[in-house]
């Protein structure tokens, strides 16, 4: 799964409707694989990434290129579609945990994949 | 014809615990391709395929959008699927994220709206109830009363997850009452259409699109 995606996963226990989002990531083991870069695609991508989320993450992990903000003009600015694109379409989570900032219940990663299932009693 | 997806790396035994593709994902595939035009000018920034198996139809879909279009996602409940499509997507040259869950748990509300393209060949034939809901290779096809449990389960999420230009293709087969579906969506406020219909053995299958009415 690539940090992307991790922007995309919310806790969905049963009750924890409030501080759910972006699951804390834990214990990751991280991979840098080179993918095309498409300016376009990232255009249309900035409205439906939480932003500061991202950084937030990114903060934790030690990757410290994303400006706090995004920047006003964003959409054109090569440097930061650039930084943008490697840390969010290159940085993939090969395995870990994702942790609940509110209910605390762990989202394992494994091969790659974030399991998302719940026991029946947590539905 | 735009060649189907090279799935050489699943083996014989990887379908003892995985859906093999088979009339239903190929008529997909085929509405897929009657519908490139379409896909294309509706360029989505993000396609979601639920229930991915083994990653064929995403792969697919893939092709036809491009790589670095869109950010391709996917769900599946079994484990082995999961990393099945994960392989196809590989195999194939694509980016794919693939998340185990049960349909779209887990993405919502943060992708509430934001889906562009969405796609489901669900577990449609009828079985008795208690065989939904397996995380195996039974929930490929499971369906429960009418082969409509798991469809009826999921739809009332379309209309949370589709972005204000998306689209939602599924596959039905007679059984499922496709009228009937199309009648619930419409509530829902989508208007539908039919991409393809096909008789495969003793199956009737559909591919129905829906978008919201303008
Ligand atoms: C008919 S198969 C289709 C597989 C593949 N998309 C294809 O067309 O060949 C249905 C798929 O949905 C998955 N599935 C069934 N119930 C599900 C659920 N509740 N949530 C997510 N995936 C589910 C099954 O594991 C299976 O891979
Ligand atoms: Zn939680």
């Amino acid at each position: 799964m690539r940090l992307i995606t991790h922007n995309m996963l919310q806790c969905h226990v049963k009750g924890c409707n409030a501080n759910n989002f972006p699951l804390e990531l834990q214990e990751v083991v991280l991979e840098q694989e080179e993918a095309e870069l498409n300016e376009d695609f990232l255009r249309n991508m900035l409205g439906k990434i939480e932003y500061e989320a991202l950084v937030a993450t990114c903060l934790k992990l030690d990757i410290n290129d994303l400006p706090a903000a995004m920047p006003a003009d964003a959409a054109y600015n090569d440097e930061f579609l650039q930084i943008l694109h490697r840390v969010i379409l290159e940085t993939h989570i090969k395995s870990g945990k994702m942790v609940c900032p509110n209910c605390q219940h762990i989202y394992a990663i494994r091969d790659g994949i974030p399991n998302m299932l719940l026991a029946e009693h947590e539905v | 014809m735009l060649p189907t997806p090279d799935l050489s790396h699943l083996k014989r035994q990887d379908y003892q615990f995985i859906y093999e593709p088979a009339e239903d994902t190929f008529l997909f595939l085929d509405a897929f391709e009657d519908e490139v035009s379409y896909l294309k000018e509706l360029n989505p920034a993000i396609s979601l395929e639920v229930g991915s198996g083994s990653g064929c139809v995403t792969a697919f879909v893939g092709k036809i959008l491009g790589e670095s279009n869109c950010l391709k996602l996917c769900t599946d409940i079994n484990p082995k699927a999961a990393r099945a499509t994960q392989g196809t997507a590989k195999q194939n040259q694509l980016s794919v994220d693939i998340i185990e869950t049960h349909l779209t748990n887990g993405i919502l509300p943060r992708l509430g709206g934001k889906i562009d393209l969405m796609y489901f060949n669900p577990p449609y034939v009828l079985t008795p109830s208690e065989e939904v809901g397996s995380h195996s290779v039974e929930a490929a096809w499971a369906g429960g009363i009418d082969g409509r449990e798991v469809i009826d389960e999921f739809m009332p999420y379309i209309k949370q997850l589709l972005s204000p230009k998306g689209v939602f293709y599924m596959v039905v087969v007679n059984e499922n009452k496709p009228d009937d579906i199309r009648e619930i969506m419409k509530r829902d406020g989508f208007e539908s259409s039919i991409v393809r219909t096909r008789l495969a053995g003793r199956e009737k299958l559909f591919i129905l699109k829906f978008v919201r009415t303008a």
